[in-house]
């Protein structure tokens, strides 16, 4: 019983101590990387032991918290712009700022939709089978901002503003268009690809001279709590084989602009 | 400050206040004297939406509304469209979120009326309805505005099934908590601020009345 005992107590220690070796970071990402991000994790995990919390949800509602005190360990942002606020107020690391890549939107309709996007292009927004469009809100989300300087390109933007719909950020959006309460949607191009949407619908690239670029960057938060580590994942994120998840999920590395 | 939300919150609430006005007081009524031993189930579910969280809420009215669902294809052919992202399906979220609200000090009021006085006017010939409107209702009056005052202010304060089924459209479903938020996103701290201060003091001063009445500083 004893020795039992002991040799429990020892496991128990053994396990706490690994425990303590094993680093763990936190990362604040836009949702557009919910998927990508989650992927990339995956395999620094595997590769390094150490572990990832991922927290997902708009740059802006994550810059708010980081300009607050938030101790993330990376953000990783939809627009350049957060990131470079927090550098420009010293509340990150500037040198540490990096353009991870650039998003890409697309007009999404789900399946069983009588668009035929591929045909139709931008004038499927115009069908009568629409009546609902959804977007993200322009007022703050970066892929509410493209979605709106498209459809001013396209000339279209007047002429559908009555049937906009807004969604707090690009997933929310996705979920107005996927449940099939808008018959299409402006979506960002990682989430079309996402194992979720996938099967559900079908879409159709807008081109990218009709909108500014959607730049993204990562940066580390002067608040962070294992900034090596923070530097480790972001080295990570930039070698071949993240690179390769990040391009099939459509971000594309700034220099192929 | 963003007016045009203010304004539709304050017609949301109008609108919802009122029709569970009419809507809780059978239920209230029904919960305060039914004797049916399963009685309970009824005024679980009614309780129900105090504790969900909204997402849960939000969710199955998201889902529940759209094309693919029975009551949404319903709708749908009836009505031409879906009920997400109108003001009606604003109303129809906002009437169940609040329902409790209503009916529960509806019911606590309805309860404490003395059962003697309800028999003497039974004895009397007077109907059922009768008693309801010429003896509850007067003893009740102290439940019944905590109930409307409270399904009023609750439903200007929504956010999460807004955020979830309105589809934040300019004066249909933008409501204020919802302006506040997207005021917050955009780092306008100074707006936010004035419209969060102005349903601040609202909340406050609808909470005194409440409370004011139930101590009966003023004789009504």
């Amino acid at each position: 019983m004893r020795i039992s005992c002991c040799s429990l107590f020892l496991v128990i220690a053994l396990a706490a101590a690994q425990g303590a070796q094993a680093a763990e970071i936190t990362v604040a990402a836009a949702s557009d990387l919910t998927f990508a991000l989650t992927d990339i994790a995956h395999g620094f995990e595997r590769k390094t032991g150490n572990q990832v919390r991922l927290a997902f949800g708009s740059s802006g509602n994550f810059f708010s918290q980081i300009e607050n005190g938030a101790a993330f360990d990376v953000f990783f942002s939809a627009d350049v712009e957060y990131p470079r606020k927090l550098a420009a107020s010293g509340l990150a690391i500037a040198s540490t700022l990096w353009v991870y890549g650039s998003g890409r939107i697309v007009l999404w309709a789900p399946v069983g939709s009588p668009l035929d996007l591929g045909k139709m292009g931008m004038s499927a927004l115009l069908d009568p089978s629409v009546r609902r469009i959804a977007i993200a809100n322009p007022a703050h989300a970066p892929y509410g901002r493209a979605a709106k300087a498209a459809l001013e390109s396209f000339k279209l933007y007047d002429q559908v503003r009555g049937k906009l719909v807004l969604g707090e950020n690009i997933s929310q959006t996705a979920q107005f268009v996927a449940s099939g309460n808008a018959q299409i949607g402006i979506l960002a191009l990682s989430l079309a690809r996402a194992p979720t949407l996938k099967g559900k619908g079908t879409y159709w690239e807008i081109p990218s001279d009709s909108y500014p670029p959607l730049e993204q960057a990562a940066i580390i938060p002067g608040a962070a709590r294992d900034k090596a580590l923070a530097r480790a994942f972001l080295d990570y994120v930039r070698t071949p084989e993240a690179q390769a998840v990040l391009r099939q999920y459509g971000f594309h590395p700034p220099e192929e602009q | 400050m963003n007016w045009q939300a203010l304004a539709l919150s304050i017609k949301l609430a109008v609108i919802v206040s009122g029709a569970l006005l009419v809507i809780g007081m059978p239920i209230a009524y029904w919960i305060a004297y039914s004797r049916w031993r399963w009685k309970f189930l009824v005024e679980s579910v009614v309780a129900l939406p105090m504790v969900l969280p909204p997402t849960v809420l939000g969710f199955y009215l998201l889902v529940g509304m759209g094309p693919r669902s029975p009551v949404g294809r319903l709708w749908l052919r009836v009505f031409g469209h879906t009920l997400s992202f109108t003001f009606e399906g604003l109303v129809l979220a906002s009437l169940i979120y609040s329902l409790p609200f209503a009916v529960q000090p509806f019911a606590a009021a309805f309860r404490s009326v003395d059962r003697q006085l309800m028999n003497a006017s039974a004895t009397l010939g007077v109907s059922r309805l009768r008693t309801f409107a010429r003896v509850i209702v007067p003893l009740s009056y102290a439940g019944i505005v905590t109930g409307l005052v409270l399904s009023f202010a609750h439903t200007l304060g929504e956010f999460g099934v807004v955020l979830m089924v309105g589809g934040n459209i300019p004066g249909v479903t933008r409501t204020v908590s919802i302006d506040i938020y997207d005021q917050v996103q955009s780092l306008n701290y100074a707006v936010a601020n004035q419209t969060a201060l102005l349903l601040l003091a609202v909340s406050f001063v609808t909470l005194s009345v409440v409370y004011a009445v139930n101590r009966k500083v003023w004789v009504l």
